[in-house]
């Protein structure tokens, strides 16, 4: 049985249904935000109603910490209003006879802990809403709703928050807009949040921990950036098979607009943006921008170069190319090549070689 | 003493209205609860027991909750063994009635404002720490409020304008179990026509003004939706 050793969320969970079994035993850290990962249909909504208690019927175990939700071997089952979770669901799900002030209190006079007025207040400055509480649901943006759903569940003071796919129905532009509120959210409260999306562009920006789901069961589970290297797995994310880095902006080169980011393998050039010298960056480097050259490339456009060894070669979704993984003094890397230069260049697990960065996305 | 009688009917007719509507409400929102979201089999055969008032003539109707709540039927033998007399030619027998004859224009909109409000507020009142009590009456209840208006219009209106279950249940007594339905065609049997227009034209005109009152509760709820 799975038992998490620092208080976190334990998960053993077996439903069936016509055509689909979810069969899941996975533990999940007590901090930060673990991201649930998979193709619509491969059971990450189901996921999320089971620990919330909302999908009655799947048998197993569920516990938070100490705090046993589930039992079924037992017959034991906390009730959802008894479990203090926060649901934040795909579409807008305020109540339509309340206006947002009402939505709010609605869940802080029923949390189980005491009332506490500075929650609420709190919960309201961190999502931004405190000009829209004298509106009624039906007059707010979708991006406006998702955010009063979020303040309303912080409000009722929550052990877990659960997102399912809380951008998913709104637009790209309304979709920038939340992402720097939740990750406000991550940073600001040490509140664990499971939060279900089928984007790499949302794991990359807030999952700390990464679970990837398929046809109902766990695929891979771990440190997000552990498992986007993994090349255990690279069809999970197809065309965006790539690596997470976190990283420290080291100096900053006004001249040509430049900052660089040191991170524990070397260290990358990226346009600057504005940081502030010690500030902690995510960095994202997908296989397709990277190459690899087993001499050092002296006249190349492409500046960001580090000395790696290959630790693996695996094949990709389409038999042209493959996946190489790189150990860069510590950290991964992964790049996508064609079969052919592989060969031509002698390439195999042991080889050390540059690896040329074409391009480096920073995520906050 | 003409007027007073017409007078007497039309109180006792809004009385009779007034209390069926009241306990309309209070039995029909749980049945509509419980068909609109339960998947047992019995869903079916409960749904079309409380569909048959609907179909059935109100004399048949009538005539059954007669011989259910006379001396010798089943209801009669219990409410005059508790004390209470026989309800058959009653206003009690009367609500009895009108309540059982009405159902399903109470019962249908409220289940339909139950089944498209959908399994999520709920739901989401759970997740906020809602018990299911509490959730019923905070969230369910003020969502499906323009049904239970709808019921409450047509429970009423219906009650006003029945005719077949008063006559077979309740006679024709002057004070106790004689409404507007009933007066008039007493007065068409007594040949007082003139005395029948009047009524008649009266009860012509609420129907209108009710209908009215539905359709536009309806266009500003579908506005909200």
């Amino acid at each position: 049985m799975t038992r998490s050793a620092n208080g976190g969320l334990s998960l053993q969970l077996r439903l069936e249904r016509e055509s689909f079994t979810f069969d899941i035993e996975v533990a999940l850290p007590a901090r930060g935000i673990s991201c649930v990962f998979g193709a619509s249909g491969s059971g990450k909504t189901t996921l999320l109603r089971c620990v919330a208690g909302l999908e009655t019927e799947a048998e197993g175990r569920v516990s938070l910490g100490e705090t046993v939700w589930q039992d079924s071997a037992r017959r034991w089952l906390v009730p959802t209003w008894q479990r203090r979770l926060g649901y934040i669901f795909q579409e807008a799900s305020l109540f339509e006879h309340l206006d947002v002030q009402g939505n709010l209190d609605y869940g802080l006079r029923r949390s189980n802990a005491p009332a506490d007025a500075a929650t609420l207040a709190a919960a309201i400055e961190l999502l931004g809403i405190g000009s829209l509480l004298r509106r009624r649901p039906e007059g707010l943006s979708g991006g406006e709703r998702q955010r009063v759903a979020i303040a309303r569940a912080l409000a009722s003071q929550p052990r877990l928050l659960l997102l399912d796919e809380p951008l998913a129905s709104l637009d790209a532009a309304r979709r920038r807009d939340i992402l720097p509120w939740l990750e406000r959210l991550r940073d600001e409260i040490a509140l664990p949040m499971l939060y279900v999306t089928h984007s790499m562009e949302e794991v990359a920006r807030l999952a700390d921990h990464l679970l990837v789901l398929e046809n109902g069961r766990v695929k891979a589970s771990g440190p997000a950036g552990e498992v986007l290297a993994s090349v255990e797995n690279p069809s999970i994310v197809g065309e965006e098979a790539g690596v997470l880095l976190s990283g420290q902006i080291a100096l900053r080169d006004e001249l040509w607009q430049l900052s660089r980011v040191d991170f524990p393998g070397g260290s990358l050039w990226v346009r600057d943006q504005g940081w502030q010298a010690g500030q902690m960056v995510r960095l994202r480097v997908l296989a397709r921008d990277v190459s690899l050259a087993v001499s050092e490339p002296r006249d190349s456009s492409i500046q960001n170069q580090l000395r790696a060894v290959i630790t693996a070669v695996i094949a990709d979704d389409h038999p042209s190319q493959v996946l190489v993984r790189l150990d860069c003094s510590g950290s991964a890397l992964l790049a996508r090549v064609t079969r052919r230069a592989l060969q031509a260049l002698s390439l195999a697990p042991g080889t050390a070689v540059w690896a040329l960065v074409k391009s480096v996305a920073v995520i906050g | 003493m003409s007027e007073e009688s017409v007078l007497g009917a039309v109180t006792l007719t809004l009385q009779l209205a007034s209390l069926s509507t009241l306990l309309l409400l209070i039995i029909a929102t749980p049945i509509a609860w419980w068909l609109a979201r339960t998947p047992s089999m019995w869903r079916s055969p409960v749904a079309a027991l409380v569909t048959l008032p609907l179909v059935l003539p109100p004399t048949v109707l009538g005539f059954y909750l007669l011989v259910l709540m006379g001396p010798d039927g089943p209801l009669g033998r219990l409410t005059e063994a508790l004390g209470l007399g026989v309800l058959s030619f009653t206003f009690t027998g009367l609500v009895i009635g009108s309540v059982i004859f009405s159902l399903p224009f109470a019962v249908q909109p409220i289940q339909r404002a139950f089944e498209g409000m959908g399994p999520r507020p709920m739901e989401v009142a759970a997740t906020l720490g809602a018990r299911p009590l509490d959730a019923f009456f905070s969230v369910a209840l003020p969502q499906a409020r323009p049904g239970l208006i709808t019921a409450a219009v047509l429970g009423f209106s219906h009650t006003v304008g029945e005719f077949g279950v008063v006559l077979m249940i309740g006679g024709n007594i002057p004070g106790e179990t004689r409404v507007i339905s009933t007066q008039i065609y007493g007065y068409v049997e007594a040949m007082r026509y003139s005395e029948a227009h009047w009524l008649s034209a009266l009860m012509v005109v609420f129907s209108f003004a009710v209908l009215f009152l539905l359709s536009s509760i309806r266009s500003r709820a579908g506005r909200l939706l």
